[in-house]
């Protein structure tokens, strides 16, 4: 995918951008956001499966090295463009029409809550084609059926590429169910973000 | 955004009507409950009722109320467990159980408890903290099957083994096997818990007051709630707790943001525990 392919751009940028990931998918998901400021068009979310006794850490960890703050979801909490919102272990992600995240602790979906696909699946139904949604590396399939709901309401779907990945399952997954994504390196995916801030910093 | 004719849009207006619809038929109010959930169950409900579209569902359900009734298990989440949250059993023993102390009797209502797992929790931590024997607990939930089964506290064996590597992070003070006695695979929770548990239906968004609480426990059920019933069902909370009382929320439900923030202190953020002020 290139500048031209991908369609958004700082004056036309999308909703929300969706990352989704597992095991190995950390160095990758630093990597697609260490470009990233602030002024950053989208709210970010981030699906990645961590322990439970985990929670918080991945949220302060992104906080601290990143130029955009990152926090973990409490219910009710607003989607806001410049920030990066990381689902809680051990609750499913939602989002509301209006744009608030929602929890829930339904049953674990393919083993995992949260659950990529529920949140893609529901992000698709509320925001539509003016997403991205990213897979990056992990160790099952859970996230194949959510990138395959983006791009059915015609969002933006990329796979990090496999060979690219600590755990390409993942990301091959999507691609053996017939997703048309685009399987792009991290760091062609950081370029691509980063080209939708091009001169907001001083908007 | 709002682009008519749109395919999601029918289906939001579906969920409307079948919310409404319900509500006029049958009485139970889940127009305020967090639409993305229940859209997301409403969806599991279509597939598993064989109706080509939720309109249909609307139509069988106003005219069938047996249909009805086996439809209302998609309206409450009935999944929890023993010591969910270890930190927040610890929290408890840690800064509430001192002040429970000074009370000679108290009343805990565990409100939305779906298969009681959580109220045998505080009951555990209650029995060996001493103070069993002053509490009443009343479990309450909307779900009749989940009452039940909380009544009669028996539990799969699955749900005992992630308990005990829950109860022994929370600070258990011996084994959570002194709290049962395992038979055909199941495990039975000791009498003498339940003896001191009244499990009752109540729903949070029709109900009024259950009586002066020295401590409620309502953990995560309002996230299920919009804002307008979260707030309604804080201000029950509020009105229902003694002066000095406790109010237990699930860890990512936070009242800052509430109508009823300033009745309270915070007493763990973390475990989302709060007190009462008492008037000045």
């Amino acid at each position: 995918m290139t500048h031209a392919s991908f369609p958004f751009t700082a004056l036309n940028p999308p909703r929300a951008v969706l990352l989704g990931g597992s095991a190995g998918a950390s160095q990758p998901l630093r990597e697609i956001l260490s470009g990233l400021g602030p002024a950053f068009p989208a709210p970010v979310v981030v699906v990645q499966h961590i322990h439970e006794k985990a929670g918080g850490m991945l949220a302060a960890n992104l906080d601290e090295s990143l130029a955009l703050p990152a926090l973990e979801v409490l219910d009710k909490m607003p989607a806001r463009p410049g920030h990066v919102y990381v689902a809680p272990p051990d609750y499913h992600l939602l989002v509301e029409r209006r744009g608030t995240f929602a929890l829930s602790v339904e049953e674990p979906v393919r083993w995992s809550r949260p659950s990529i696909d529920v949140f893609f699946q529901r992000a698709a139904q509320v925001w539509g084609r003016e997403l991205v949604a990213i897979l990056l590396s992990g160790a099952n399939e859970d996230g194949a059926q959510g990138l395959a709901a983006v791009e059915q309401v015609g969002g933006t779907v990329i796979v990090q590429a496999p060979h690219s990945a600590q755990f390409p399952q993942m990301p091959m997954a999507a691609l053996e169910l017939g997703v048309g994504a685009a399987a792009l390196t991290p760091e062609h995916i950081g370029t691509l973000l980063a080209g939708l801030q091009e001169g907001r910093e001083h908007v | 955004m709002h682009e008519p004719g749109r395919e999601g849009d029918v289906w939001n207006i579906e969920v409307g009507l079948l919310l409404e619809a319900i509500y006029q038929r049958y009485g139970y109010d889940f127009r305020d409950y967090a639409r993305a959930s229940v859209e997301r169950r409403m969806g599991q409900l279509l597939q598993d009722s064989r109706c080509a579209n939720l309109s249909e569902v609307t139509a069988r359900l106003l005219r069938e109320p047996e249909f009805f009734h086996n439809l209302v298990p998609y309206f409450s989440v009935s999944v929890t467990s023993l010591f969910r949250d270890p930190f927040f059993y610890q929290a408890i023993r840690e800064k509430v159980v001192p002040l429970l102390r000074t009370w000679p009797y108290f009343k805990v209502w565990h409100a939305g408890c779906a298969t009681g797992e959580e109220v045998y929790s505080v009951g555990i931590l209650l029995k060996e903290e001493g103070l069993l024997d002053r509490a009443t607990v009343y479990a309450t939930d909307i779900s009749q099957p989940a009452l039940d089964t909380g009544k009669s506290g028996i539990y799969p064996l699955e749900i005992i083994r992630k308990g005990s590597v829950n109860y022994n992070e929370s600070g258990g003070r011996g084994s959570l096997s002194d709290h049962y006695h395992a038979r055909y695979g199941a495990a039975a929770m000791d009498a003498e818990l339940s003896s001191r548990f009244t499990f009752a239906r109540h729903n949070l968004a029709m109900d009024t007051s259950f009586g002066e609480m020295q401590m409620i426990v309502c953990r995560n059920v309002l996230i299920y709630f919009n804002e307008e019933l979260q707030n309604a069902v804080l201000e029950l909370f509020l009105e229902s707790l003694d002066h000095g009382g406790f109010l237990c929320l699930g860890d990512k439900e936070t009242i800052a943001f509430s109508s009823v923030a300033e009745h309270f202190t915070v007493v763990d953020e973390k475990a989302r525990i709060y007190k009462k002020r008492v008037p000045r």
